[in-house]
């Protein structure tokens, strides 16, 4: 499943690199911990964290993310913005709660794949 | 002509990172994944070498006032060797234990913190050394193998 599925099925908000929806999606990682998502998230995963800093945007990209997705109406901030926007890596927001979103994704990947 | 037959570096390249300047944090890790990559390592190789020299990058940012990252590739192995300038490590051991962190509260916020890079760095490593001196500072020698 790709991105852009993803994003119009839950409703997400993109705030940066949209001409990288295409990018398939092979799971998912939830975490605010970089070391916990640096040592066991894959490549391809959609990774939801509350963590807005620039800092998510090396994690993403050095794991080769699909992209990255903020919780409860995060929103990134500029230097986020500009450096995902040059890296690549799509941001979405989301209104939803860490659990409700990583069940409503975790259930799309299950029944399309 | 004969060549001389020696166990050469086939490719060396060294890195700067600032201390205690997180805009800049993880530069180097990217710059050498894209190296890596460019030279077509298998995917394991890159992401060992990724999650070692993100953690140690992590760590001089932290805690170091600057530090270096010699980046060796030599046919069998990656070495990323990472040395820096700092306070140093008074106790290794508890250093290494999972969630062990001194990190104060502005680190811990970012999500940095959690007293997992030294052993990430050393289960994800073939070979790790570790060396510090306090009051100077550490150093660490991490191997990959490239199994071919
Ligand atoms: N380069 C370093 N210089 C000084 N102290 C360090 C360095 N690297 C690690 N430490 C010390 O070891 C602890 C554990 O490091 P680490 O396992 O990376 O976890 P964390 O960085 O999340 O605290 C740190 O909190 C710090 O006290
Ligand atoms: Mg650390």
């Amino acid at each position: 499943m790709n991105l852009a599925t993803i994003v119009q099925e839950l409703s997400l908000e993109v705030r940066c690199a949209s001409e990288n929806l295409k990018n398939n999606v092979t799971g998912g990682y939830t975490g605010d911990l970089l070391s916990e998502v640096m040592a066991n998230s894959h490549e391809g995963n959609i990774w939801i964290t509350r963590q807005v800093h620039q800092n998510i945007v090396a994690v993403a990209s050095l794991k080769d993310h699909a992209g990255i997705i903020l919780i409860n109406s995060c929103e990134p901030t500029q230097d986020t913005l500009a450096k995902a926007s040059q890296e690549k890596i799509p941001i979405m927001v989301s209104n939803l709660p860490a659990f409700e979103l990583t069940g409503k994704i975790y259930n799309l990947l299950e029944k399309k794949d | 002509m004969p060549v001389p037959e020696t166990d050469h570096i086939s490719y060396q390249r060294s890195f700067y990172i600032e201390g205690g300047n997180f805009n800049y944090a993880g530069i180097v890790s990217t710059s050498i994944k894209s190296i890596l990559k460019q030279m077509d390592f298998p995917g394991d190789v890159v992401r060992k070498c990724a999650i070692v020299c993100y953690e140690s990058e992590i760590n001089v940012v932290s805690y170091a006032r600057k530090g270096v990252v010699n980046l060796t590739i030599n046919p069998d192995t990656v070495q990323i060797e990472v040395i820096d300038e700092g306070p140093g490590i008074p106790n290794i051991d508890q250093a290494m234990q999972q969630g062990y962190s001194t990190a104060n509260q502005k680190i811990r916020e970012m999500g940095f913190g959690a007293g997992m890079g030294l052993y990430n760095i050393k289960s994800y490593s073939d070979a790790f050394i570790i060396s510090s001196e306090l009051g100077k500072g550490t150093r660490l020698l991490m191997t990959i193998n490239i199994k071919k």
